[in-house]
Parts: C-alpha cells; structure tokens; sequence
C-alpha cells in the first residue's frame, strides 16, 4: 500500500496522512454516491482514482493563508422577486418523464413494511 | 449554400434570394450522406425543421425577420427541447423528453433559427475528445481517424463538416474552446452569467456556460446577441446589460495591449501549434496591436483546482438522477437503495463514474477542508493573477489547446492524460471570465487556435479583435476536403 505524506493546510494544525484510494475505499465511497459499482470494477477504479488524486495533490503544497474561497464568479447578492404565485400547477407535465407514477405520485420500491 | 458564412446566408435570406426551406433541405441531404462516418448529430428531426422553415419564410417575406431568421443549426443536447429527445450524452437520459425548452433553445426560436437536431457530446459534458458519448464517437471533420475534442465535439464536427450553419455548445473547462481549435472553427465562451443556464443540464455549476461555435467571429457575435440576457430562472443570471457585439466588430484595434503570458508557451506545447499561435501574435501586431509579455504565476495550479471544483459540483448536481423522477430506472428493483444504486449503475458510463466518485471523496467528511476548501481558496489566486494582469493590458492571447487533434482512442485509457488538453482554458471557467477560440492555422494538417481571453463581460472586445483578426486571414474560411 502506498502513503502520501502531505503537510498540514495552514487552516489546520493537524498534519493530515492520505492513503492511496483501495477498492475497499472505492466501496465505501460508491456507497456514500448511491452508485451501483460492479465487483471486478473497484480495483481500476481505485487506481484512477488514485492518479486523480495525484494530480491534484500539488494544490497542497500551496501556501493559501489567509486566502478567502472562492466559491463562485458571480459576487452579485441574490435577487429577490415579489411574493405572488408565478408558476401554475404542472405536475402532469413535468411528471411525464417519471419511470413509474400513480395517483400523482412518485413510485419507488416499498419503504416500511 | 453550405460554404458561405451564417452572416452571408442572412444577407441572402433577408433579400429573398434565397428560403429557409431549401437551406434547411440542402442541410439535411448533407447530413443524409456525411453524418452517418462523422457521428456528430444524435438526433436530426427533419419534420420539425422543415416545418420551422416554413414559418421562417413566412416572417422573412412579411419583413419581420431578424438575422438569424431561416438560419438552421444544431443544439448540443445538453439543451432541453420540448417534446424532443434530450439525452446529455448518456444512456441515463436515453429516453428522456423535456417537458420545456432551456431557455437558450427559447430565445434562439424567438429570433427565428431552424433547428436541424441534437448534437452529440461526451457524457453529462465529461470528456475532451467526444469518446466518452453514450452514442459513440464523434469523427474530426478534418481527419477522420482523430477526435473532435470535447465535450461539444459534435457541435464543433457539425459547423466543420458544414452540416449546420452554426451549433450552440457549453462550456465548462473548454468544451466550446477546445473542441473549436481541434476543429478549426470559432467559439466563445462568454462571461459567467451571460447565458442562462436554465434547461442546461447541469454539470458544474459554478462554472457551466452556454455558448456559440460557428465558423466567424462575425456569426459568433449574431449568435452570441440571441442567446444572452437575465433570466429570471437562472439564479446567477446577470443583470448586466447585454452590448450590441456586431457594431464594434470593426472597432480599430490600433493600440489594443494584448498580453501573452509565458507560461503558455512553456514546454509541452505542440511547436507547430507554437509556430501557428505566434505568427498569428505578428499579424495582430502588424494590425496595431501591442504585445505585451506578462506572468500568470498560478496557472500550472488551475488543473488541479479544477478537477477537486468541477466533479465535487457534479457528485452534488447528478444526485438528481436517482431512477425516480425521470431518467433510467433499474429493473426489479429490491429496496429503495437497490434501485438507486442500479439506476445509477447502468445509467451513468465510466468517466462520470469517476467523476461522481472522486467528487463525493473531496466533499466527504474529513476531506473537504483539504481539497475542496483548498482548491477554492486557489481559485482565488488564479483569479488574483488575471485581475494583475489585467491592469495591463486589454486581453490576453495564446494557444487554445497544447497540441492538435490526437487520435482516437489514443487517451480513452488515461483519464488523467486527458484531463491535460484543457491547461489553458480551465482558467476562463474558473475566473468566470470570456474566453474566445479562433482558428489560426495548421500543425501536420489539423488545425490550430487563438484563444483570447478578455475582463469580465468584455466579449465584444474578444470578437472585435477576432473579426479583425479574420479580415486579414483566410484560416476560418478553409474546410475539410471530405466536405464535398
């Protein structure tokens, strides 16, 4: 197994140790997305992933005290609009492209038994 | 008809000379015989678009039509189109009819286009090269054995091969750029904001752009005039006025400080692409330009950034793609979790895998500090170089891409390879700033890009200087020899 050291951000005291991603990560991580990830595909994809982190590894290095985060290219505040109703009813409509409804409703497979 | 300019068709469309119906009919017997080797359409709807033209012609002879009255093109299918096939690229979205029109394909209609169908794409925009499209490959118009570029591949193969006369595209680290300059076509990716977003599936919000690709930066500008505006259903629509960009196209660009940042020639760089991009620097200079040498000390940063910033944003935006609400659903699913789990499984193909995944580990517990929060505060700092170096000059100029078109198949395996073709255009996205591509000449027989960047919401400067770089130049005007 192969361990990447990296120094501590300047925001946090800890000195934080990343691991190279294994298919057991891989797993838990598919999980956390609700992805569906076959058993033969883990083992690649921890290593791509792994390259992944690689490249972005440099970003460590770099010396961000006291850098504000930019979440976003637009600094302009959110609008706010008059409270009156604008949108009419569309559930048919915009239902229509759903796998499985009734009665107005979303199906999915039974929840409590 | 196919070889003349969307700009040129328009003179012809408004003088009666020529009727939207027999443009759109030449159009589509191109795409009859040269689509089926370039896979650039995914959908081509002939009925729709002859009965658009129709409607075109009628407006055109009663005098109420505008420049893009009867001019046909193509939507990248990343746009909604109302009771037509929008599938981003991905076999999650096979089957999926929008129940409204982005707003895009709305102000487009509005101004009268006819459009032709839907072009193809690498999946959910996830992809330099269009090899990753859930609906194959994409051919480069200018040899087929290389890629288009991505994501907006088949937009770019469809305005190279003349099977359009324009095509919209998105943008989101370079998919209009990248895909323009292996195509040799003109793009622009406008300011953060301009285009509305609304109807475009998501893919990185912070940095998704909608955008033109046609083969000037004359058409561009016409195209480019239709599609901005606020909307109201784009919360980070901006509020600031849209210019006329045709009416400065000619503006001289006597004195104009174009700043060539030397790290976009550093080591790595294709030397015919080198080559092309500086002898293209001397024409603007003998136009009267100024060049002016400066520094973006963080720009080897900007890949990195980008992918911890682009996929965290994508694990949140595909989220929405459960097998619930629309999109592919698993078979006999157990449980609820079973049939999100398959639903997505199937759905999504192996980039945007990668991509959910290595975006859910950055913002996981633990990790977000160290990545997402660090490549955030980076963006800053590349933000930070382009506000200096703008206190200089005016734009700032250099290659679209490192190398030409490379060959099919030639980085599928390496994702990381791939992710290198965009080094000088993830900048613009990450700075939210307009970046323009244009072609300016040839490597071993591929095309080659001028990519301009300019000051937020200063495209009309981008197109000024590209249209007058296209005054005295002829490389926009050349095509692929398998277009006739």
């Amino acid at each position: 197994m192969q361990y990447i050291m990296i120094d501590s951000c300047a925001y946090n005291q800890d000195r934080i140790r990343f691991v190279a991603l294994t298919p057991d990560d891989i797993k838990s991580i598919a999980h956390l997305a609700r992805l569906g990830v076959e058993e033969d595909a883990l083992a690649p994809l921890a290593a791509d992933l792994s390259s992944m982190l690689t490249l972005v590894e440099q970003l460590q290095a770099v010396d961000t005290t006291g850098v504000e985060p930019m979440a976003h290219p637009a600094s302009a505040s959110l609008l706010l609009r008059d409270d009156v109703v604008t949108e009419p009813n569309q559930r048919e409509t915009l239902q229509a492209p759903a796998p499985a409804t009734q009665d107005g409703y979303f199906l999915v497979p039974r929840v409590i038994e | 008809m196919h070889d003349k300019t969307l700009a040129q068709q328009a003179a012809l469309l408004a003088s009666g000379e020529l009727k939207s119906v027999e443009l759109v009919d030449h159009y589509l017997t191109r795409i009859e015989r040269l689509n089926s080797n370039l896979n650039a359409y995914i959908l081509v709807d002939e009925d729709r678009a002859r009965e658009a033209a129709v409607a075109a012609d009628a407006r055109l002879q009663k005098g109420e039509g505008g420049p893009l009255t009867g001019i046909p093109i193509a939507h990248k299918d990343i746009f909604c189109t109302k009771d037509v096939r929008t599938t981003c690229g991905s076999r999650m979205l096979e089957n999926f009819i929008a129940p409204y029109n982005a707003t895009v394909v709305d102000k487009l209609n509005d101004a009268g286009v006819v459009t032709l169908g839907k072009a193809n794409m690498d999946e959910f925009a996830m992809g330099s090269s269009n090899e990753n499209s859930f609906f194959g490959s994409v051919a480069n118009p200018w040899q087929h054995d290389r890629v288009p570029g991505g994501s907006s591949g088949g937009s770019a193969a469809i305005v190279a091969a003349q099977l359009a006369s324009a095509a919209t595209g998105t943008d989101t680290g370079g998919s209009i750029r990248q895909p323009a300059a292996f195509c040799g076509v003109t793009g622009i990716k406008p300011t953060y904001g301009r285009v509305s977003r609304y109807g475009m599936i998501a893919f990185a919000s912070s940095l998704d752009q909608g955008g033109p690709l046609a083969r000037t930066a004359e058409d561009c500008a016409l195209l480019l005039q239709a599609m901005c505006g606020h909307d109201p259903r784009d919360s980070t629509s901006s509020l600031t006025d849209v210019p006329d960009f045709s009416a400065t196209l000619n503006d001289d660009i006597k004195g104009l400080r174009i700043g060539v940042p030397e790290e976009y020639f550093a080591q790595g760089l294709e030397a015919g692409v080198a080559d092309a991009v500086k002898t293209a620097l001397a024409e603007l200079e003998r136009a009267g330009a100024i060049l002016k040498s400066i520094s973006l000390p963080n720009q080897g940063l900007c890949i990195p950034a980008y992918y911890v910033i682009a996929p965290a944003e994508a694990s949140s935006n595909l989220s929405r793609f459960d097998g619930v609400r629309f999109g592919h659903r698993a078979e006999n699913p157990q449980d609820l979790e079973d049939l999100y789990k398959r639903s997505r499984g199937e759905g999504f193909g192996p980039e945007v895998k990668r991509r959910i995944l290595i975006g859910a580990y950055a913002l996981s517990a633990g990790y977000y500090d160290a990545y997402y929060r660090k490549a955030q505060q980076v963006r800053q700092l590349v933000t930070n170089d382009f506000t200096e170096a703008f206190k200089e000059v005016d734009v700032i100029a250099g290659p679209t891409t490192p190398t030409t078109a490379f060959s099919r198949g030639e980085k599928s395996s390496d994702p990381t390879a791939m992710y290198l073709n965009d080094l000088f255009t993830v900048s613009a996205n990450l700075s939210g700033l307009p970046g323009l591509s244009a072609p300016c000449g040839f490597s071993n027989g591929l095309p080659v890009g001028l990519q301009l960047i300019a000051p937020v919401n200063e495209e009309a400067r981008l197109l000024n200087l590209a249209h007058q770089y296209q005054s005295v130049s002829d490389w926009h005007l050349q095509s692929p020899v398998a277009n006739d």
